[in-house]
């Protein structure tokens, strides 16, 4: 039970600026839900709407011209619809590491940060979730993708990871928006305790299902969450798995390697946890959380950031040392093309993006910096995207058959659908910003000192306790 | 305080139920009117010339193939030109206004515009050939004809439909000499005569 402990005992930091109090939390993270909205959310959310507007006007084009407004032609089939999907769905892996993995292993750094961080998975998951809905062409057949009884007397091909992948995400957005919501209830109870006007009150008190905070109630909640923690374990392996056999158990030279699993779940969380990087340096500063939000978690981030860059270089060399050690022609020329052919400016960004810049966290001074935490953050987004990008398109452009070979260019379609699908995603968040606490609360309390059985009260108000604290 | 009234827990209950009726009863309701055997079978379009199936292939007993020549060779079934009309009305029932069309059309030369029946949807390719070779009845598909005044269509022709058959096509097989027959007791009578390997992959029907 030694882990238990007032977390300065183990020989760690404060997790919060030690002075916080439990109301201290509760004020800071209730009012941004309760004041009006400052200039500058104004600003984001008009912006994030906008590009909304665009996605809407650009996929009701895709829809009534087909997807021949897309520069997908063959031989590259796949391009931009696919690689949105895939880093998008990477960008949702962070949420549940944080929230399941951190927390079984008993991370206590995660509360000020897994709310956030799973909301941002959910966004993520329904942006990622869009691209294959759109890039099927004919897309009032976009049911085909699930196994329904239908009147054709025909299956999806259970054999073609496609259909594995509708499942894998499928299951990922449910676990996790289930595991969000759950542990939401608390704080929903508390904003609906805290309402002032009725309308609050009745979406807050529905939504927080008559939570009373009772002692079975924490005890159930307890549980529940454990359980969902320990259902989304394997799933923070298992989803970006199956999208990578997307490529794997094709024959496309550049896609049909083994290393794809692990190299895509750590190229994932990677993403992710940049664009949480990037998210909660922003909120940070418009919603002044640095109490709550400490250079700790910065810096723990970071180091993650860099282990998980650090594999994907691994996971880069080691496909250009087996495409070598193979002795296929094929694999070594789409490695060799990938790096010095027609595409080679994607491949150095890529590089540089996931492979240098994170490199700098090895010092501590660059690895606690704010501004170069959040340039390095974008650059990783970047570089993500570049990665499945490169993936995708270097691997398709010239495959078997040299009298095919070709060059992909988007159209102002690609590029509305994308930025239109950030926009979404922004949308959304600051809409979370907004009306939902975006730090866990309830959770956030457990780290105080004061939430501890052996916490020692200031010398006027302890009487209580005082005797058997100190019985060790 | 209390919020909401006690009664409101029963509500996820109610959702769950009304959701789960609600899904059946969308699922049910395109199933039955959505699909081809509600919306295509019986379609039965006026033709420019009001010619009976039932008089010439019934009645007079004509096999299928004098006027639908091809059927046995070609993956597209025939429509017979005018010509093969005249080959009898230019001596039978010369003056029948019921004709006229058919007359116009042989002296302009401009063909008559029977309107199809028996549609497949662009993406699906049929061949007549196969199906007949290997000993499918044309009563399978098309009903009995012989007895239709107007044509109509008799099956649905939809996916699930084909393969059904494609999956099992034992019972559907005739003797090779018997496809024209109208007679559907005959379906099922006869060993393929050759071995059937009938597609059931997405690419057999959909090139």
């Amino acid at each position: 039970m030694s882990n238990d402990g007032p977390i300065q005992d183990i020989g760690e930091k404060h997790l919060v600026v030690p002075g916080t109090t439990f109301r201290k939390i509760t004020e800071a993270v209730s009012r941004v839900t309760e004041n009006p909205a400052p200039r500058g959310w104004w600003i984001m959310f008009l912006a994030a709407v906008s590009f909304t507007g665009v996605l809407g006007l650009a996929i009701g084009y895709l829809f009534f011209r087909g997807v021949g407004v897309w520069g997908n032609n063959s031989p590259v089939g796949w391009a931009w619809d696919i690689t949105n999907f895939v880093w998008w769905v990477g960008i949702g892996h962070a949420g549940t590491l944080i929230s399941a993995v951190l927390f079984l292993f008993r991370q206590k750094w995660r509360t000020s940060i897994n709310r956030f961080a799973e909301a941002m998975t959910i966004f993520a998951v329904i942006c990622a979730l869009l691209f294959p809905g759109i890039h099927v062409g004919r897309v009032w057949h976009a049911y085909y993708m699930f196994p329904i009884p239908n009147s054709m007397s025909i299956w999806p091909n259970f054999k073609s990871p496609l259909l594995w992948d509708v499942f894998a995400v499928g299951t990922y957005f449910t676990v996790s928006t289930l595991f969000w919501f759950v542990g939401l209830i608390p704080d929903l109870a508390t904003l609906r305790d805290r309402s002032v006007n009725s309308v609050r009150r009745m979406v807050y008190g529905f939504l927080s299902l008559g939570w009373r905070s009772s002692n079975r109630h924490w005890q159930n909640y307890e549980r529940a969450y454990m359980i969902l923690a320990a259902l989304s374990t394997p799933l923070v392996l298992s989803v970006h798995s199956v999208v990578s056999f997307d490529f794997a158990t094709s024959v496309e030279p550049g896609w049909h390697t083994t290393i794809f699993p692990p190299y895509f779940v750590a190229g994932a969380i990677f993403s992710g946890f940049a664009m949480v990087m990037t998210l909660m340096l922003v909120a940070r500063v418009v919603f002044k959380m640095n109490d709550l939000v400490t250079m700790t978690h910065i810096e723990l981030m970071n180091k993650i950031i860099l282990a998980t860059g650090t594999i994907v270089g691994y996971a880069y060399a080691m496909e250009f040392f087996i495409a070598w050690y193979s002795g296929n022609e094929y694999e070594r020329y789409v490695f060799l093309n990938r790096a010095f052919g027609p595409y080679a400016w994607a491949y150095w960004t890529m590089i540089s993006c996931n492979v240098i810049s994170p490199q700098l966290y090895w010092f501590k001074r660059l690895r606690t910096n704010i501004p170069l935490s959040f340039v390095i953050s974008i650059f990783v987004n970047i570089g993500m995207w570049f990665e499945r990008f490169v993936i995708i398109v270097t691997s398709l452009h010239r495959d078997f058959i040299p009298s095919s070979w070709g060059y992909f260019h988007p159209t102002p379609t690609d590029i509305a659908i994308y930025m239109g699908s950030l926009g979404l995603f922004f949308t959304l968040f600051l809409l979370f910003i907004r009306w939902v606490p975006m730090i866990a609360m309830a959770e956030l309390k457990s780290v105080l000192p004061e939430a501890s059985a052996h916490h020692h009260a200031h010398e006027d108000h302890d009487h209580h306790h005082a005797q058997p604290a100190k019985a060790e | 305080m209390q919020i909401f009234p006690r009664s409101l827990n029963r509500l996820p209950a109610i959702v769950a139920i009304g959701v789960a009726l609600a899904g059946g009863l969308v699922t049910s309701l395109v199933w039955y009117y959505f699909t081809p055997k509600h919306t295509h079978v019986g379609y039965e379009p006026r033709q420019p010339v009001p010619y009976s199936h039932w008089l010439h292939a019934g009645q007079m007993g004509m096999d299928c193939r004098y006027c639908h020549s091809n059927i046995e060779r070609a993956a597209h079934a025939q429509i017979p030109p005018t010509q093969t009309c005249m080959n009898c009305h230019s001596l039978v029932r010369t003056d029948s206004a019921r004709l006229a069309p058919v007359r116009e059309s042989w002296e302009t030369g401009r063909a008559i515009e029977w309107v199809k029946v028996h549609r497949l949807p662009d993406h699906a390719y049929f061949d007549h050939s196969v199906h007949l070779s290997a000993g499918v009845g044309c009563v399978t598909c098309h009903g009995r004809i012989d007895r239709m005044e107007v044509v109509r269509q008799d099956q649905p022709l939809s996916m699930g439909w084909c393969l059904d058959c494609h999956r099992n096509p034992g019972p559907n097989i005739r003797p090779i000499d018997q496809i024209t027959n109208m007679d559907p007791s005959l379906s099922g009578t006869a060993q393929p005569p050759r071995p059937l390997a009938p597609p059931q992959t997405c690419s057999g029907c959909h090139r």
